[in-house]
């Protein structure tokens, strides 16, 4: 049963996710952000298997419920036929590229240094909320706060941008 | 009896899900109906009105007739439309709505079998989860009509919506710095006894009320369909059964967030008199848990209506306003005002 469902979101996250950057029946930027969504519900999917319930339930309260709404409102506003006239630049292809790299870089390199099948130390963190957050304030809060600082200087950023013709 | 011992656990777990996945769907229903009702003669009792009172005695059968009456209405798809979303729409809006209920415990227990179709731990942000994902059906609705004012309207709503999702998301978190758990049956345990949090928290409480007539598009926050500027906003061109659908799905909606405040402030289905604040251990019992639980639903309802007929829509910017610049601060600071005061009686 697990397995089913184990395979049965993989292959969803997998085929929405190439649905998302490469849809052979329609380049509208709606439909792409709408893949988007069933990509980041179906991994919302695995993390239930994997007995993360409050990973999963942020997943599609942060970012299928508030993150793509906000793209979906930003098409919205754009011209849509314009946009799916556009080609793919070389920039695009390139810095795409290589986020891509860096990112699987890190994967592969963490992957690497744990150790996998019988013998594996599995960390019981059980998806409660409580230990999530001893660990985010003990363990690990440096790279939480300095993420906060961040994330601060992002939001700090976007309203100087918006209210710069205001001057 | 003797059949259902004999299943396994995960046979009798699946069986007894499915009944009451059945049950809520069947008994929300006709709750659906009874609010429509209610809207309607409530309003005209506000204007000095009768209000419909001919179909079966007092009007009683008036939302099964408007049931049949918009069904029998010509499904009419104009030629302008995005087909695969103008479709899509109407149910994505309806099944969020459903979704929510899933986790809200609407009784103490029937025999051993708890009232609630899933015990989550972390019940409360899968409501809001699956609360935000509501949002897609308007904005799909607005966007897939291809015209001007459901445009306007799903522009409206996704910022609305967004905007009042933080706002209710931060009202809510003091409620469980003191209950200690994400679990909405722990919150009710923890209100038993008439320790109801909307004594404690009534910041909380005025925030998350107000959160949640703006996510359910309910007056005076309802600027996606404000048919006196939009014609009707998102549903402008839909009919028959898919207008009914966005009209299930507002009431829906509604009973949905009226459960989650009745489990988060009201102390779900206890009441502090005559020991109705333990689980019941008889079947009758269970059953009066259960008619609490909907008695109060019902309370909540009649002041969504109440409210609709009593105030002026707010003009858009105030809506932001309100949203933005009162709610999240206030909320924040209600958070840290909890912290503080927990953190000295310890």
């Amino acid at each position: 049963m697990q397995d089913f469902f184990f395979y049965l979101f993989s292959a969803l996250t997998l085929l929405c996710g190439t649905l998302v950057v490469a849809n052979p029946f329609s380049r509208n930027p709606v439909t792409s952000a709408m893949f988007l969504v069933l990509t980041i519900t179906s991994m919302a999917g695995l993390f239930v298997l994997l007995h993360a319930f409050f990973l999963a339930a942020v997943q599609i309260l942060v970012y299928a419920g508030a993150v793509m709404v906000l793209f979906l409102f930003v098409i919205m506003l754009l011209d849509i036929k314009e946009e799916q006239q556009r080609r793919i630049k070389a920039f695009g292809l390139v810095s795409g590229g290589a986020s891509v790299a860096a990112i699987a870089g890190v994967f592969i390199f963490s992957l690497s240094r744990s150790k996998m099948g019988p013998g594996a130390v599995v960390v019981e963190v059980d998806g409660a909320t409580r230990p999530l957050g001893r660990l985010l304030f003990n363990q690990y809060v440096l790279p939480f706060e300095l993420l906060s600082v961040l994330l601060l200087v992002a939001m700090v950023g976007v309203i100087l941008l918006s209210k710069r013709d205001l001057k | 009896m003797e059949l259902i011992n004999n299943l396994t656990q995960t046979q009798q777990f699946l069986l007894f899900s499915i009944l009451k996945v059945l049950c809520v769907f069947v008994a929300v229903l006709p709750l659906i109906g009874a609010s429509v009702l209610a809207e309607r003669r409530v309003s005209a009792w506000i204007q000095d009105r009768i209000g419909p009172n001919r179909v079966g005695p007092f009007g009683l059968l008036q939302p099964l007739a408007d049931g049949v009456k918009t069904m029998l209405k010509e499904d009419f798809t104009p030629n302008h439309v995005r087909k695969v979303y103008f479709w899509l729409a109407p149910a994505i809006t309806v099944i969020p709505a459903f979704l929510t209920l899933a986790v809200i415990p609407f009784g103490s227990r029937l025999g051993s079998e708890k009232m609630v179709i899933a015990d989550l731990n972390v019940g409360i942000l899968y409501t809001f989860g699956i609360v935000s994902l509501g949002v897609y059906g308007i904005v799909l609705a607005g966007y897939s009509s291809n015209s001007k004012y459901p445009f306007l309207g799903g522009i409206r709503a996704s910022a609305q919506m967004i905007s009042y999702e933080i706002a209710m998301g931060m009202s809510v978190v003091p409620l469980f710095m003191l209950v200690e758990s994400l679990n909405l049956g722990d919150v009710i345990a923890y209100q038993a006894g008439g320790a109801w949090l909307v004594f404690k928290q009534p910041l909380a409480f005025a925030i998350f009320l107000v959160s949640a007539f703006a996510e359910t598009n309910r007056l005076p926050f309802d600027l996606p369909e404000s048919e006196t500027e939009l014609v009707g906003g998102y549903h402008t061109e839909y009919s028959s059964m898919k207008f009914l659908l966005f009209f299930l799905g507002e009431y829906a909606n509604m009973i949905a967030s009226s459960a989650m405040m009745v489990t988060l402030f009201f102390g779900g289905w206890t009441l502090p008199i005559f020991g109705l604040d333990q689980p019941a251990s008889s079947l009758v019992g269970g059953f009066i848990h259960i008619g609490i639980f909907v008695g109060k639903i019902g309370i909540l309802m009649t002041l969504f209506i109440w409210v609709r007929w009593m105030l002026p829509r707010f003009r858009y910017d105030q809506l932001m306003d309100i949203g933005w610049k009162r709610f999240i601060p206030m909320a924040l600071a209600n958070i840290l005002l909890t912290a503080i005061v927990l953190w000295v009686m310890h």
